[in-house]
């Protein structure tokens, strides 16, 4: 087991709601008031301070620091129909030494594969620390009956997951069934039992409004999610700077009512270094330093790490080598 | 290792400040008729940036004639040959923003993250867009053939050097009249630099004349028998004297003055984005803003989470190097301000508002206040009544939308205005009782040249920008 799933057992020890906040999750009504309570989210408010966290200028010792930082945080996934167990032994490759030419180069946080691909990432991945994630719950659209989800679960963790990223019924959301899709939260919570962490993923693309994404933030905390994660990378929207930012204040705000703290993680769409220091920006000035550490901050992405490799490489020797002296796998 | 920025300097290696200027009268740059001149320092270290002459009643009198000469001229070209030079101009001060942007950083002290992206971008939209109105003047409601006034004499403050040029150059010119300007005293150095655009755009000499200058430069400008209309921007105490001055002659005068904005906050607001409206509307270049946020009205059932909140986010504003792109908060303009600024505070805390301001650690050179907030102010308080014009937040509550706007209508000022509530029906009830020239809804400190600008009562009267702000430079 890796290092980072013991940590996340002994963070979250049971699935139940925060002691704080017991009590809006006793019925249907009484949730339904308590996001309804939430705050507001003015959305052209929101998106202004988003795009001027990303005016930052990330410079020499800072930029060394964070573009390791952000290799580090890395959730480094393929999540293709056409994935096989060459493609995810290939990926574990890279994901232990992203860069060939330099054994410093940090190795990433996870692999993010589907449950039926567990058993040979983990097996790539031993002794490593790398965390196996995988996706269940009928990834990506969540449509299927709850036994299925559940069973989908169970083979992950059996297969040796350390982490979950399960995928909320977002048509329950939507139509205002929330008691629903807490409960299946914690259904699930208890399905990766003591072994795994469990990122939820809201699908802010299909939530629409900021609104929505401040309560199902708020759901899936209440729920016992260790992570709050945007988006399954399968729809037009997924992680952008405003909805990550708005995550980030609902974790900020949790950890103050609650004590609890809660990761968070964009993905989907986030392709550059330059990209990626931005969203370090937002965690460093809206959550604060304590989430700057793969413990509580990741990145879902696949192509981002060769960007971020090349920035590394730019920066130690003060050229550009480009996309050849990076690996493709 | 934490992640603190390093530093990430502006180069100023872009622009290049000649050690003297002279005063920019028919097309030219030539010496004060007595020669005399004065330094413009930069705020943020107290080094000397350059020498500048000092306009006096001779200068005076050579700029307003060479303007009057000028006017015929350029008051008989079509429309669309004056928005040419004004199209021109504008396209020179997006092709040179960087050079401006830094130039007016060292000369103001704002950090250069507001001087070029919010500053500049408005100073060029601003000549495009009266650019645009100079052919279709008898489009704009007033009259079929409106004409201009004549010479005109703009007096503009140190707080956004270019854009208040822009507010009183661009409309000006856009509808056929000629100009004499007066920038600040602190901050002469961008308006100077306009002043070569203008020979690079080969605006006809004598349209727009540049007088550097100290007050008095400004009054004899002002009293000039030769002047047709005033145009002024700055505090309400100058603004009085203009209006006497002028007083018993024809001569027109506009005039946009201090303010004490109220900036009200419901309990059902966006808290997270009316915090940051909260940041944006008093710390924004340092507080030097007429119309800045700088009376927080909040509604009691939320004024301790609002206040945890704006603490929390006080704390991240970085204060420091204007150059520096991660920069917040940039220097205080001058000593003078800075005292002002200081006494202030201090009569806040005498007379018994609690001050609380996040540890900042401040430069060693040059003028500096941490962003500063009081709360269990009053309205009998002198830092609930009076224009601080620096980074320094007075906080009151309020019960009910009524008391809400009872508060945020007492003061003599009336310039400007916020409101966050997530609630339309309020936001349009509030908007109509408010006695402010602007009012925002779940923002703050947002401008656009379309949109007129001006107060109520001792902010002043007259409007800028939009196609209000064509009549004020109209003989309508």
């Amino acid at each position: 087991m890796s290092s980072l799933a013991s940590t996340a057992s002994t963070a979250s020890p049971a699935p139940t709601a925060a002691p704080a906040l017991a009590d809006v999750t006793a019925s249907d009504a009484a949730l339904r008031r308590f996001l309804h309570g939430l705050p507001g989210v003015d959305a052209v408010g929101l998106e202004s301070r988003a795009a001027a966290l990303g005016t930052r200028s990330i410079k020499t010792t800072t930029k060394a620091y964070a573009l390791d930082l952000a290799i580090s945080m890395i959730d480094l996934t393929t999540l293709e129909g056409a994935d096989t167990p060459g493609k995810v032994r290939a990926l574990c490759a890279k994901g232990r030494h992203p860069d060939p030419t330099d054994r410093e180069t940090p190795s990433v946080a996870a692999i993010c594969v589907y449950s039926d691909l567990v058993a040979v990432a983990r097996e790539a991945l031993a002794g490593s620390g790398i965390a196996v994630a995988s996706v269940a719950t009928a990834f990506p659209a969540g449509r299927a009956a709850r036994s299925v989800k559940l069973a989908d679960t169970a083979e992950a963790v059996a297969a040796g997951a350390d982490e979950v990223d399960m995928v909320i019924d977002r048509g329950a959301f939507l139509a205002g069934r929330y008691l629903s899709v807490y409960e299946e939260i914690l259904a699930v919570r208890e399905a990766c039992g003591e072994q795994a962490h469990l990122k939820v993923i809201l699908e802010n693309g299909e939530l629409a409004t900021y609104d929505n994404i401040r309560r199902a933030s708020w759901l899936a905390m209440l729920a016992g999610a260790d992570f709050i994660k945007t988006s399954t990378g399968k729809v037009g929207v997924n992680a952008t700077p405003a909805n990550t930012l708005l995550m980030l204040q609902a974790v900020r705000d949790f950890r103050a009512a609650t004590g609890r703290q809660i990761g968070v993680k964009p993905a989907g769409g986030i392709r550059t270094a330059k990209d990626a220091l931005k969203f370090l920006v937002l965690v460093n000035e809206t959550a604060g330093p304590d989430w700057l550490s793969p413990r509580w901050f990741r990145f879902g992405a696949s192509s981002l790490l060769n960007d971020l490799l090349m920035q590394r490489q730019k920066l130690g020797t003060g050229r550009y080598s480009g996309p050849d002296y990076v690996t493709v796998d | 290792m934490t992640f603190d920025y390093a530093p990430a300097p502006e180069s100023r290696a872009i622009v290049d400040i000649p050690p003297s200027h002279g005063l920019f009268i028919d097309g030219r740059f030539r010496a004060a008729a007595d020669e005399t001149v004065f330094k413009t320092v930069s705020p943020a270290s107290e080094e000397v940036l350059s020498e500048v002459a000092n306009a006096g009643a001779d200068d005076v009198d050579a700029a307003v004639r060479s303007a009057r000469e000028a006017f015929a001229g350029w008051s008989a070209l079509p429309g669309a040959e004056r928005a040419k030079y004004l199209f021109r101009i504008a396209r020179l001060i997006q092709e040179r923003s960087r050079e401006l942007a830094v130039l007016e950083t060292l000369d103001n002290g704002k950090p250069i993250r507001e001087s070029r992206d919010v500053d500049l971008p408005l100073v060029a939209a601003h000549f495009f867009y009266y650019a645009g109105w100079a052919d279709k003047l008898e489009h704009a409601g007033f009259g079929p053939a409106p004409r201009p006034v004549g010479v005109t004499a703009g007096v503009i403050p140190w707080n956004f050097p270019l854009l208040m040029l822009a507010w009183k150059v661009a409309p000006a010119l856009a509808t056929g009249n000629t100009m004499v300007l007066k920038p600040a005293e602190t901050t002469p150095l961008t308006a100077l630099l306009f002043a070569r655009i203008c020979q690079q755009a080969e605006l006809p000499p004598g349209v727009l004349n540049i007088l550097t200058g100290d007050g008095a430069t400004g009054a004899a400008l002002v009293a000039h028998p030769g002047v047709d209309k005033v145009a002024f921007t700055g505090s309400t105490e100058v603004g009085k004297a203009i209006a006497r001055t002028v007083a018993g002659s024809d001569k027109r005068v506009t005039l946009e003055l201090g303010g004490k904005a109220a900036h009200l906050v419901f309990e059902d607001a966006a808290l997270d984005q009316a915090v940051e409206g909260i940041v944006q509307g008093i710390f924004f270049n340092q507080g030097h803003v007429c119309c800045a946020g700088s009376r927080l009205l909040v509604q009691e059932s939320v004024a301790d989470e609002v206040l945890a909140a704006l603490k929390a986010r006080m704390s991240t504003l970085r204060v420091g190097d204007p150059l520096d792109k991660n920069t917040d908060i940039g220097a205080i303009n001058s000593a003078e301000q800075l005292a002002r600024i200081t006494a202030l505070a201090e009569a806040g805390e005498a007379e018994g508002a609690e001050r609380w301001a996040p540890s900042c650690e401040l430069p060693s050179t040059g003028y500096w206040f941490a962003p500063t907030l009081f709360t269990g102010v009053t309205q009998a308080h002198r830092i609930a009544r009076e224009e601080i014009f620096g980074p320094v937040l007075s906080v009151l509550t309020f019960r009910t939308p009524q008391e809400a706007v009872e508060k945020a209508n007492n003061t003599p000022y009336g310039l400007s205005a916020g409101i966050w509530t997530e609630k339309g029906s309020r936001s349009l009830w509030l908007a109509s009782r408010l006695r402010a020239g602007i009012v925002w809804s779940n923002t703050f400190n947002k401008f656009d040249p379309t949109s007129p600008f001006g107060g109520y009562q001792e902010s002043g009267y007259g409007r800028e920008g939009g196609r209000h702000g064509l009549e004020a430079y109209l003989d309508v």
